[in-house]
């Protein structure tokens, strides 16, 4: 069942404003309308798509431009990514504003402050949430460990510590 | 912006398409490594204040922070060479790989890989958190509700709106108690 252009750019248009906190908050939201209420996919797809998205690099909300090509082609792609980013988008550029008109209020720097802990609270949480869904055979937490204290101690480039744990993953899988 | 260097607008195109182009398992370490570590445009504390206004608006959290650094710089010229950056590698990446994807469906050698990088990626984003909150050092307070909001995002699994909802409130709360005494 093929939506129509303006259904598709208006479902992932409401989908932006829902993602607090980015894709992975969103991925349940995404699940429940896209499969279970307009079933435009099906569960096995979703699944698979979202977990393609997940292993590309850069931000998790592109899950919603794959999916808008498995719905609809490269049209399809282009609305769902449109949609899924411009609200959010004027949403920060509206607050980005207020910022600068509020610059001089008492208030205004210790209220950033104090959104410090959400941003290193969340930022440690999504690690741990991320360790135990890749926590998919025995030495994995062990990778993750090791990448952690990697990139905590050490000023060299991430880039290590990925290359590493895939190198570790392929010997796991070719011993086992 | 204090003393830190003011990017031009294409600079900010080239540190985001970096940041986006290296961003596995989610970008915001990443953001964190180039923008603070290697380029030093922001400060540590710079850093972690915008995010956290990111990370309470709706959308991806870099993608938020784009647009409101870019503003900051260069109003929409900024925000547009920021966003335009940070999507542009990822999305063709993406898209490459659905493609393949349908055609070869899925070879074990690359996903015993893809397993291995996914546990280091997890690794990353604790790593980040550690190393700016040591840099930082956050009143006592602070650190309580650290821990409590990371216990309750991935102990508890509490919906990410309701922390935002009744934490962000605390903390901002606690932050203006601090400086009014001060």
């Amino acid at each position: 069942m093929s939506p129509s252009p303006l259904d598709l750019l208006l479902t992932f248009c409401m989908l932006s404003l829902l993602a607090v906190g980015g894709a992975n908050a969103l991925a349940p939201e995404m699940h429940r309308i896209l499969v279970d209420s307009r079933g435009w996919l099906d569960d096995a797809t979703f699944s698979q798509l979202y977990a393609l998205a997940q292993a590309a690099p850069g931000p998790n909300i592109l899950s919603a431009s794959v999916m808008g090509m498995a719905i609809g082609g490269w049209g399809g792609m282009a609305l769902a990514t449109i949609g899924i980013l411009t609200p959010a988008a004027c949403l920060a550029w509206t607050v980005a504003g207020w910022l600068e008109a509020l610059k001089g209020a008492w208030w205004i720097k210790p209220a950033q402050a104090g959104l410090v802990p959400l941003a290193l609270g969340l930022m440690g949480a999504s690690g741990f949430i991320l360790g135990d869904a890749a926590a998919a055979f025995f030495l994995a937490p062990f990778i993750t460990a090791g990448s952690a204290l990697f990139i905590w101690r050490s000023n060299r480039s991430p880039l290590y510590a990925l290359l590493a744990g895939g190198m570790l993953g392929l010997g796991v899988f070719a011993i086992g | 912006m204090n003393e830190q260097r003011v990017p031009s607008t294409g600079e900010l195109f080239l540190g985001f398409l970096q940041i986006g182009g290296l961003a596995f398992g989610g970008a915001v370490a990443w953001a964190r490594q180039v923008l603070v570590e290697s380029r030093g445009w922001l400060t540590e504390r710079e850093y972690a204040e915008l995010l956290g206004l990111a990370q309470v608006l709706p959308g991806p959290n870099i993608g938020n922070f784009a647009v409101m650094y870019g503003r900051r710089c260069h109003g929409l010229a900024g925000s547009l060479a920021a966003v335009g950056g940070f999507f542009l590698l990822p999305l063709c990446i993406v898209l490459a790989l659905v493609l393949v994807w349908q055609e070869y469906g899925q070879n074990p050698w690359i996903d015993a890989f893809m397993k291995g990088v996914a546990a280091a990626a997890a690794g990353m984003a604790l790593g980040a958190a550690l190393k700016s909150g040591f840099k930082l050092k956050p009143p006592p307070e602070q650190i309580v509700a650290i821990l409590v909001i990371a216990a309750l995002a991935a102990w508890w699994r509490v919906p990410l709106g309701w922390i935002i909802l009744v934490m962000g409130p605390i903390c901002v709360g606690m932050a203006l108690y601090r400086a009014r005494r001060a």
